[in-house]
């Protein structure tokens, strides 16, 4: 059987025919495979979902717990129709996880969803699963992109606390794993005290510390003066009345698109903080190296400069183009 | 420059001014000599290094990144320093002193120059990079003006802003004698003559608001398309100035020696040749030199053209009625046929200005300017005594199509629209604009991109030939590097007709009648 046979985009979004399921569907499909919880990935209203464990229980906590007609646990190796299916993680956010499909006849596959390789105190790290058909995300797919330690980038956050320590910084940082991770890099970088967390995040919060993930203590920016000097809250928050109760913020935003000076200009952001959870240039080149699969399908992102690199590295790629994923999805 | 490096990036990104002079003055305490004074003065851009190309930094990048990735990098990132310290493969991370790499770009001589930017970028982090390039290109960019890096000053001591400023131009860097000064040392004693002084600016004007007012109050005069200009010879202290107080001296040594006089006057900077104003195209020419070539100045001659006066031999005639400043200057000898004054228009009637202004006698002329006959001169731009009134623009319908990423500020939005007009049953392309949208149309219009791409070529995408927009411009020139045979200047997209299906857009023919 050909690869596009096996896996192909449609309108709905992956669709793996030996299998008759899709992979992040954007649209109600009966049989869905979700590799992670982002509100692109992860959406309602499916008939079957297949995914961690961890993802069943966010799309549960944001979508409610009929947002399926019914769930399945990925765990270990499942057989789907005509092919074997075994979900792998992806360490890009808790639960995340790769999907690999090996068809009874054809290539083996492996659909990365998002994923990164620099380590992530709360999520586990990617594993990488040898096979033959690689489909990585690129969003971040261009050389500029080599994004730096993110214990270096809370240096500069601290630097600005100490510089400005009458002025509230208020972080935007995405509601599902970014605002975690953000929280638990700070307290690696030695902020112990209080941190303000947006009522956005409250439940995701409260999610992770339930998976045994240390966050530090976490008040809700949600009174009318808030003292904690550190606050979270998703991009979004900005734009809206709850920020008008904080007197002369710095206004930072923690995504790996900061690393472009225009885009953080855009943005408006004050204290822009190189921190992503998808693979930088560096990280998609090396491991496509190191899984050295036959051939790599680009899902989506800025897929023309992976394309450019595969085609001097000598590696068989193509991009899939797929639409409704956000572009930007940090 | 690990420190400088850092200053520049909190600058760039902190929009209020407090913070801005905060950071800037923590970092000049922190500094010593002369890595400080070389930092201000790359920030007020007094610092006068050999300007390095971008040919010269694309050439350096040629050699070590595929010509295809650097050019969908550059196209993403939208600066070419920065895609450059981005895309630079170096594990450097030393903090070189500020003045080392002064001493590096002013020193190198030309030939070596690559070779010795090469070698310093190997040596530096991603940050300081930026801030080398930055350094290189002369371009800063982080949004601090000369007079707040003086507030900043006028913090760390005694002198105060109008105390340094006094003395500023006469300075040069790393102004050792000034932190010496403000740290309790004795005033530099220099030139503090030919200051620059805040120049008076005008509103735009129609015709309707126009006839609300006496036209017998105000004189009116040609509004010359060169550089709005202060001339000052102050005491045998000779300095140009552009109307934001750049010293610009250095790139018209012509135009400084025919200031035969004693004042400061307001003007235009133009290239003459005997009568014959050129075209602001020639000016460009003579602009951002730091010296001339003798055929350039035989080819390209300097001339100024007065508009008012602020000082003249010794007395200060800003609180004069504009009348009585223009009868001194109408008296004066300027002492060299490159200055001239600018002649008043003869009008009694808005109606008889009007008419002038449509058809006026140069091409160089970009519209009237009013003045009321009994305004002082005063800085900044006060509604009410002066205005312009510019040409009204001429419009077409075109199509988009096709659409570039941005770059600076518009980095990441489709936001380069090249369109085109009919000719015959065929789109031919006609001209490319950049703005004129609201940012909530740039959204719009990105948004349009990229559900109606039908091909990629590189960085440009061929969309649909289904939106029409409607494009401004100032004028209309024949030219061979269009397909069309025309080329607009200063276009821009003055609305967008989502009403208007593309077959209504307007024909080249339409576009060609316009050419004068």
């Amino acid at each position: 059987m050909r690869a596009d046979q096996i896996l192909h985009p449609t309108p709905e979004g992956l669709y793996c025919p030996p299998g008759d399921f899709y992979i992040d569907p954007v649209r109600p499909v009966h049989r869905a495979l979700i590799t992670h919880g982002h509100g692109d990935h992860a959406r309602a209203g499916h008939g079957v979902v297949l995914a961690t464990a961890q993802t069943l229980d966010i799309m549960a906590i944001r979508y409610g717990q009929d947002f399926a007609g019914q769930r399945q646990v990925a765990n270990g190796p499942l057989r789907i129709h005509d092919t074997t299916v075994s979900f792998h993680p992806a360490g890009h956010i808790l639960g995340s996880a790769q999907i690999a499909i090996q068809p009874d006849k054809g290539p083996k596959i492996v659909v990365s969803g998002d994923y990164c390789r620099r380590p992530n105190p709360v999520c586990a790290p990617f594993e990488p699963v040898p096979c033959d058909i690689f489909v990585t995300e690129a969003t971040f797919g261009l050389p500029v992109f080599c994004h730096p330690d993110p214990l270096q980038e809370m240096s500069r956050l601290t630097a600005s606390m100490a510089e400005f320590p009458d002025r509230p910084h208020l972080i935007g940082a995405y509601a599902l794993g970014k605002a975690q991770r953000v929280i638990a890099l700070a307290r690696q970088a030695g902020i112990d005290g209080p941190i303000a967390i947006h009522g956005a995040l409250q439940n995701l919060c409260d999610y992770h510390i339930a998976q045994g993930i240390d966050l530090g203590p976490l008040v809700p920016a949600t009174a009318d003066t808030v003292t904690a000097q550190l606050v979270i809250a998703p991009p979004s928050a900005f734009a809206s009345p709850w920020v008008q109760r904080f007197r002369d913020p710095v206004i930072g935003f923690a995504s790996g698109w900061m690393q472009v000076r225009a885009r953080a200009r855009q943005r408006g952001v004050e204290l822009p903080l190189i921190i992503s959870d998808h693979v930088d240039w560096p990280q998609v080149t090396n491991t496509i190296r190191e899984l050295s699969p036959s051939e790599v399908w680009i899902t989506h992102g800025t897929e023309d400069g992976l394309m450019r690199w595969c085609e001097l590295e000598g590696v068989a790629a193509r991009p899939l183009r797929l639409v409704g994923y956000e572009d930007e999805p940090e | 420059m690990k420190a400088f490096a850092n200053l520049l990036e909190r600058l760039a990104f902190t929009p209020a001014r407090n913070a801005k002079l905060q950071l800037l003055r923590h970092y000049l305490m922190a500094t010593p000599d002369p890595d400080r004074g070389y930092a201000l003065a790359a920030l007020t851009g007094d610092l006068k290094l050999r300007a390095v190309t971008p040919g010269l930094l694309r050439g350096l990048m040629a050699q070590r990144v595929d010509e295809q990735l650097f050019s969908l990098s550059y196209d993403f990132v939208g600066d070419l320093a920065e895609t450059i310290a981005l895309l630079w493969q170096a594990d450097g991370d030393e903090d070189v002193p500020l003045h080392q790499a002064v001493a590096l770009l002013a020193e190198t001589g030309k030939a070596g120059l690559p070779a010795a930017i090469a070698a310093m970028l190997d040596r530096l982090g991603s940050s300081q990079r930026l801030a080398f390039l930055k350094l290189a290109t002369g371009n800063m960019r982080v949004g601090l003006s000369a007079r707040m890096a003086r507030m900043a000053l006028a913090d760390m001591g005694q002198p105060t802003v109008a105390d340094i400023e006094e003395i500023w131009h006469g300075l040069t860097p790393p102004y050792q004698p000034l932190f010496d000064w403000i740290a309790g040392g004795p005033r530099p004693e220099n030139a503090a003559k030919a200051p620059f002084r805040p120049v008076m600016l005008s509103t735009p004007v129609d015709l309707d608001q126009l006839r609300g007012l006496d036209p017998s109050e105000y004189i009116a005069e040609w509004k010359w398309d060169g550089i709005r200009v202060q001339a000052i010879n102050d005491q045998g202290v000779r300095r140009l100035y552009s109307r934001t107080g750049e010293d610009i001296s250095a790139s018209f040594p012509d135009l400084i020696g025919a200031l035969n006089f004693d004042g400061a006057v307001d003007g235009e900077l133009l290239v003459r040749r005997g009568n014959e104003v050129a075209s602001f195209g020639d000016l460009q020419k003579r602009l951002g030199r730091k010296s001339v070539t003798r055929a350039m100045l035989e080819s390209h001659p300097a001339a100024l053209r007065v508009y008012d006066a602020m000082f003249w031999q010794g007395d200060d005639l800003r609180d004069l009625p504009l009348t009585q400043r223009r009868m001194l200057l109408e008296q004066a000898d300027f002492g060299s046929d490159g200055i001239d004054l600018s002649p008043l228009l003869d009008f009694t009637t808005w109606d008889e200005l009007a008419a002038l202004r449509t058809d006026p006698p140069s091409p160089v002329i970009e519209g009237v300017m009013i003045k009321r006959r009994d305004s002082r001169y005063v800085s900044g731009r006060p509604r009410g005594p002066w205005f312009k009134w510019k040409r009204d623009p001429m419009v077409v319908d075109a199509v988009l199509l096709y659409a570039q990423r941005g770059h600076g500020k518009r980095s990441g939005f489709y936001s380069d629209f090249t369109f085109g007009l009919w000719d015959g049953d065929q789109l031919v392309t006609v001209g490319k604009a950049y703005f004129g949208f609201t940012d909530e149309e740039l959204k719009e219009l990105d948004r349009f991109v990229r559900n109606n791409t039908i091909d990629r070529f590189g960085p440009v995408r061929a969309l649909q030939p289904k939106l029409v927009l409607e494009v401004a411009f100032e004028g209309l020139n024949a030219s061979g590097r269009h397909k069309s045979g025309v080329a607009m200047r200063f276009p821009r997209i003055s609305r967008i007709r989502w009403d208007k299906p593309a077959s209504e857009a307007d024909h080249l023919t339409t576009l060609k009648a316009m050419i004068p």
